[in-house]
């Protein structure tokens, strides 16, 4: 296309992003999210980055679960070939008139080539066909505005069109608060396409990621009808510095992890990456053979 | 109008300035609340921090006090039948006009004591799931539910936590988009973030004249976005959280005025007006199908959000931005 070869003689910011999404399907490392060499955060360990792609980015010796990116998470998860996106062309407007707000949004896509927060699409587990969002932490923090809100919505109400299960991974740090009031009424909406689901009988499984905080947590993350967790993800209403400031003592670090909402009866089950596709698929044919439906 | 209000105010200042010298009592914190408000007729900034105290105001009406007023009669009912009874929430039945009806509402306190049994109105889980069980309760017998909301947000606690705050406000905004009986919600307070959200799903959203709604209160907004926890004044202002903002986006279909100066100067006013309000909307909302209340309530909630969307190719839109970032450009370059 001619605007490409243009582009290359233009200021920075004139520039094309990235490469259309039709030719390459999974571009996950070109992002510059993923390093050449990381540092475990916990058992410190370094790591080639090679290696932990082929770990599932899992550390090999502690088992710690790093951040995906949306991407890497379709790839992981979904039959090669087979993921289409949806709802392709929401964007964000800036509804409070809230200073910055325009720019950052502009920045997070520049520096992710995400669209947004979340990305929505059709694919399929082990050949059988699912509806699925997949949240981004690294896209402000994956907090939830009207596009997110509408996204999510969106894929669960196509989940009702086309009579297909669906399956949410969350990583957010709660509501979007450049969108003020707006971001707020997106949990009562994704609340809202949830119970259309469950009128319409079909199943809604959330694999909570590393971290599901706020308004997230608050609204669609808890409702589904299998709710799994990522090992040693952080998931709560309250921000654990929030709540240390109200109580005025010192969290343990297992407060608000996968282990601590499973001890407490908030989720299903706790499942390793590697395990995520078989569990998923293995859901997907149990929720689909009829039963009194 | 603004100056007769203001003459009004400075009026009252004295008389309270007079009282205090008199009486030998502390009202410091009245009088300059009160100078806030004078000064709020000039500074947009100052209004917005005006409306945000008389909202917190602890002479504020409170849900129960309103509640007292607006029914006929009133028999308070507790518990949510798996863990304990939330003071912070409280719920029971009415009659309005010869209508039973469910009520819901975050309660405060007056005072210290008051406010240490009622958790200044954070509520934690259990709260929340009396509130369903309550609505769900209303539902079987058919009784509208009428909502109050007054609350800073759901409180930040261990507990909390461990009892799911998070699934409890999520359970109540999936199962009350799809009650089958009435919903309407007045925010006549501190509508703080998901805790007032768990009981404000409805049909119809009002708001008194001087509450807020907010995604967030000014202080976290302040400490989070402005990093510094004293801006919480330019937090307020920028969150657009007063009653005639929420009502332009849209997410409020009435203000419910209140009584000069606010609704700490006349709880019997106050509860008239929204009275009023609530006997007008109920009459027409108990005459709608329940079908079509449903499909309508629905529509509300999924028109939530401001987007812009074009159904274009990626490569098309790339190009389109890219003009109009070129006129723009051109434009601030070279004016007119
Ligand atoms: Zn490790």
């Amino acid at each position: 296309m001619k605007l490409n070869r243009l582009s290359r003689y233009l200021p920075f910011h004139f520039r094309r992003r990235k490469a259309p999404r039709k030719e390459v399907p999974f571009p996950a490392k070109e992002r510059g999210i993923v390093k050449k060499r990381h540092q475990c955060p916990f058992c410190h360990r370094h790591i080639e980055g090679g290696e932990l792609e082929r770990n599932l980015f899992v550390c090999p010796d502690c088992s710690h679960h790093f951040q995906l990116t949306p991407w890497e998470r379709i790839r992981f998860l979904i039959d090669p070939g087979s993921f289409q996106e949806t709802e392709k062309g929401i964007a964000s407007l800036n509804p409070i008139d809230f200073p910055g707000y325009d720019d950052k949004i502009r920045r997070m896509m520049n520096i992710t080539g995400l669209d947004e927060a979340v990305i929505t699409g059709i694919g399929s587990i082990n050949g059988k066909k699912t509806a699925l969002a997949v949240m981004s932490f690294q896209f402000m923090g994956g907090s939830m505005g009207s596009v997110v809100g509408e996204k999510i919505a969106r894929i669960m109400l196509t989940g009702v069109g086309r009579n297909l299960p669906v399956i949410i991974f969350t990583a957010s740090g709660g509501a979007r608060m450049q969108e003020g009031i707006f971001s707020l009424m997106q949990m009562a909406k994704t609340s809202h396409a949830a119970a259309r689901l469950e009128e319409a009988g079909i199943p809604l499984f959330i694999v909570l990621t590393d971290p599901t905080m706020g308004g997230v947590t608050a609204s669609f993350a808890m409702l589904g009808d299998v709710t799994l967790a990522e090992p040693g993800a952080l998931i709560g209403f309250a921000g654990p510095r929030v709540i240390e400031g109200t109580i005025k003592q010192k969290l343990p670090e297992s407060f608000q992890r996968s282990e601590f909402l499973l001890k407490k009866g908030f989720i299903d089950l706790i499942v390793e990456r590697k395990e995520l596709r078989p569990t998923l698929s293995y859901l997907i044919e149990t929720h689909s053979r009829g039963g009194i439906r | 109008m603004i100056k007769k209000k203001k003459r009004e105010l400075q009026a009252k200042l004295k008389e309270l300035m007079t009282l205090a010298d008199r009486d030998r009592i502390d009202i410091s914190e009245e009088i300059s609340k009160l100078r806030e408000k004078i000064s709020g007729g000039e500074d947009p900034l100052a209004r917005t921090w005006a409306t945000v105290q008389l909202a917190r105001h602890s002479d504020r009406p409170t849900t129960l006090d309103l509640i007292n007023r607006v029914a006929d009669c009133f028999l308070e009912l507790h518990g949510d039948r798996a863990f304990s009874d939330d003071p912070a929430l409280v719920g029971g039945i009415g009659m309005l006009d010869g209508i039973p009806v469910t009520f819901l509402g975050h309660q405060k306190g007056r005072n210290l004591k008051e406010n240490i049994k009622r958790n200044y109105g954070m509520a934690h889980p259990e709260g929340y799931r009396k509130a369903l069980r309550l609505a769900r309760q209303a539902e079987k017998f058919g009784r509208p539910i009428i909502t109050f909301i007054d609350t800073p947000g759901a409180y930040p606690g261990i507990a909390s936590e461990e009892r799911g705050i998070g699934e409890a406000i999520a359970r109540n905004l999936k199962v009350f988009s799809t009650l089958t009986t009435p919903i309407i919600c007045v925010i006549v307070g501190e509508g703080g973030s998901g805790g007032a959200l768990g009981i404000g799903v409805g049909d119809q959203v009002f708001i008194l004249e001087n509450a807020v709604y907010s995604v967030i209160s000014p202080e976290g907004c302040a400490s989070i976005l402005l990093k510094d926890a004293g801006k919480a004044r330019d937090a307020a202002h920028l969150l657009k959280l007063t009653a005639p903002d929420l009502f332009r986006f849209g997410v409020i279909d009435g203000i419910i005025p209140e009584p000069a100066g606010g609704a700490q100067n006349d709880l019997l006013a106050t509860a008239a007006a929204i009275k009023e309000r609530l006997r007008k909307e109920l009459s027409v909302l108990r005459r709608i199908p329940i079908s079509q209340l449903l499909k309508s309530r629905g529509k509300r909630l999924q028109n939530f959000g401001e987007f812009r969307e074009t159904a274009r190719a990626p490569e098309e839109r790339t190009a389109n931005k890219f003009l109009a970032r070129l006129r723009e450009t051109v434009i601030s370059r070279f004016p007119s």
